[in-house]
């Protein structure tokens, strides 16, 4: 990537990279500022008033809900309860959930793996489907391949995630017998991997124990490809679109010039320079399937954080919704920061804006 | 008048596609207008000894574990659903095109904290947002719209922001600057309607995502309430029968999903084909 005829930045190619680490995490605080205070206000908003419940017996007076009120600080005037939130959050303290009975942060830590183990399989599964679509389409446009593409493209949308998953349960689990029963990340009898990194996939390979990676590979297959179906379409088409555009650019047509082959042409020369919107828009889908993981997770039964959050929210149990939106939103503004430096480091020209 | 229709004729005759989706939406209005009459069967009134039975003769798409009619229901819950999005998308509509106006008008600091906001809020994960909103604003339809609309308003106010800003300084709106308009006046009576049609493209690709958000709520449990007949909550009692091979009790309600949310989607893309021909991708 490094080209000799460009003078080197300051602190060579790493150094630029840190600089521009350094200066896209001072702009995410500003937006997780923002989220932080989103969540204290949701909070405050939220119906029901604390102190009665965590006062609540069976002969309550006013003024035992008053002495929780004034413990939990609640009698305080709103910036201090902020300051108050902000530094518990600081603390890592974001509540302990009714329903489980315990801290919301040990249950979110828990469960996040199953979530992340879905998403990036999901992620992967897409690409992996959405780029050579795309390559197919932009190479031949306006033919037979191409509509289909597009066909499959407009409706993949088109489809709920709840309603795609559902019928897949149906084809390979009801019709096909492909499918295990799709509840949960593993069989309940299968023996599970010991805790390694919370990624079944990962632990099964470190213990060299290939049978439970199948199981438990044949239990994510579903769940992921009902998501990777949700945002084919969006990757696909902007493959398509970025290819279409640098397969008709001057260094194309140069490299066509020089007979190079066909693939090194498409590869090389064509496919990595269309990448990079492709990579911007990876971001936002990412943010999608961070939503769409609520849906698929409750079809799926999948013991992941979004399916948590949805149980406490139709319990009442707020503490582990807002930490649910608040590990949402930290993880959003990471993988920003992720496919910004992977952009930098694909394209040395792209500045910190 | 007639000119604009007979342009209109002309160029739905173009695009088949289009002129299907126009016609789809049309059908998918008159089914939500109709339904009563349109139903043969009364979408709640349960019959337990024909409970799950696959669609026939007499139930087109089945019936239920109640023994209710799956396509009573089904078009029954046109009308929550597309009530629902109809409902939201014109609040964020409202609200976002004024916003986005003034913001495109008036620039400056205003213009650049509401940006910085809309910015934050479009790279959120929307729906996990709309979750939250339904969580503390209650668990009701009302609330299921406003947080609808609210996740839709930055679309909004994005886009009108960017339309009326290459318009600011347009002979026209000098024009009526120094005829002694007001700027409240320029912005609601000059370039307002002139970014409406533009924003119509908007409207109809965020019906269907609107429709998409309404359902997949009411699929986790939020907002309506069974036994009301609504596409997302059959899918939800659906689910429970579908690995004992019942389909019919998620396949149809999913396809009328999908064929609405279809429908708004094309006409957004043909609707934009026509004002702007060189967005085509």
């Amino acid at each position: 990537m490094s080209d000799a005829a460009q003078p080197a930045p300051r602190g060579g190619k790493w150094g630029a990279v840190g600089r521009r680490v350094g200066m896209r995490l001072l702009s995410a605080v500003p937006a997780l500022f923002g989220v932080l205070v989103f969540t204290f206000l949701l909070m405050r908003v939220l119906p029901g008033d604390p102190a009665v419940f965590f006062a609540a017996g069976a002969n309550t007076g006013q003024a035992e809900i008053d002495m929780v009120r004034e413990q939990m600080g609640l009698d305080r005037p709103m910036h201090e309860q902020l300051l108050r939130y902000l530094w518990d959050i600081t603390r890592g303290n974001l509540g302990n959930s009714m329903t489980t009975g315990q801290p919301v942060r040990t249950d979110l830590v828990e469960r996040l793996p199953a979530s992340l183990e879905l998403t990036f399989s999901a992620l992967l599964l897409a690409l992996s489907l959405a780029l050579p679509l795309g390559i197919v389409a932009a190479l031949r446009p306006g033919t037979l391949v191409d509509h289909v593409v597009r066909f499959l493209c407009t409706l993949g949308v088109c489809v709920p995630t709840f309603v795609s998953g559902l019928l897949l349960i149906y084809v390979f689990y009801y019709l096909l017998a492909w499918a295990p029963d799709p509840t949960g990340r593993l069989d309940i009898f299968a023996a599970t991997p010991p805790e390694i990194t919370g990624f079944l996939l990962i632990d099964f390979a470190l213990v060299r124990d290939w049978e439970g990676w199948r199981a438990a590979a044949g239990q994510l297959i579903l769940p992921a490809s009902t998501m990777a179906l949700f945002v084919l379409a969006p990757l696909a088409r902007m493959t398509r679109a970025s290819m279409l555009a640098v397969l008709g650019s001057d260094f194309v047509r140069t490299a066509k010039s020089l007979g190079l082959s066909h693939w090194r042409i498409i590869v090389v020369y064509a496919l990595r320079n269309a990448l990079l919107p492709v990579l911007t828009i990876s971001g936002i889908v990412f943010s999608t399937m961070l939503g769409a993981n609520v849906l698929v997770e409750k079809v799926f039964s999948w013991p992941g954080v979004a399916s948590y959050a949805l149980d406490a929210l139709l319990a009442s149990d707020y503490a582990p919704v807002q930490g649910f939106v608040l590990l949402m939103a930290t993880i959003f503004v990471m993988v920003n920061l992720l496919i910004d430096i992977l952009y930098g480091v694909a394209d040395p020209r792209a500045s910190v804006a | 008048m007639s000119a604009t229709l007979r342009h209109v004729g002309w160029v739905l005759r173009g695009n088949p596609v289009t002129a299907a989706a126009a016609a789809g939406a049309t059908l998918l209005l008159f089914v939500a207008f109709f339904a009563p009459w349109l139903a043969p069967y009364d979408p709640i009134a349960s019959n337990v000894p024909n409970a799950l039975q696959p669609p026939s003769a007499a139930h087109w798409a089945g019936t239920d574990q109640l023994g209710r009619d799956v396509f009573s229901r089904i078009l029954y819950g046109t009308r929550v659903d597309l009530a629902i999005a109809f409902s939201a998308v014109s609040l964020s509509f409202a609200i976002g095109a004024v916003v986005g106006s003034f913001c495109g008008y008036v620039g400056g600091a205003l213009d650049r904290v509401v940006g910085r906001l809309v910015d934050v809020l479009m790279a959120f994960p929307l729906f996990v947002l709309a979750m939250a909103l339904v969580a503390a604003l209650g668990n009701s339809i009302e609330n299921i719209i406003l947080a609808t609309a609210f996740i839709n308003l930055p679309f909004y106010i994005r886009f009108a922001r960017a339309e009326v800003n290459v318009r600011r300084n347009l002979g026209w709106v000098e024009a009526a600057r120094a005829s002694g308009d007001s700027d409240l006046s320029v912005v609601l009576r000059f370039l307002l309607p002139n970014v409406l049609p533009a924003m119509a493209v908007q409207i109809s690709l965020n019906l269907g995502w609107a429709i998409l958000n309404a359902a997949g709520l009411s699929f986790i449990g939020l907002g309506i309430t069974p036994p009301t007949p609504e596409w997302g909550i059959m899918v939800a009692e659906g689910a429970r029968f579908i690995t004992s091979g019942h389909w019919w009790l998620v396949a149809f309600p999913g396809l009328a999903l999908m064929l609405s949310v279809l429908c708004f989607n094309l006409l957004g893309d043909g609707l934009r084909d026509i004002l702007d021909p060189r967005m085509r991708t």
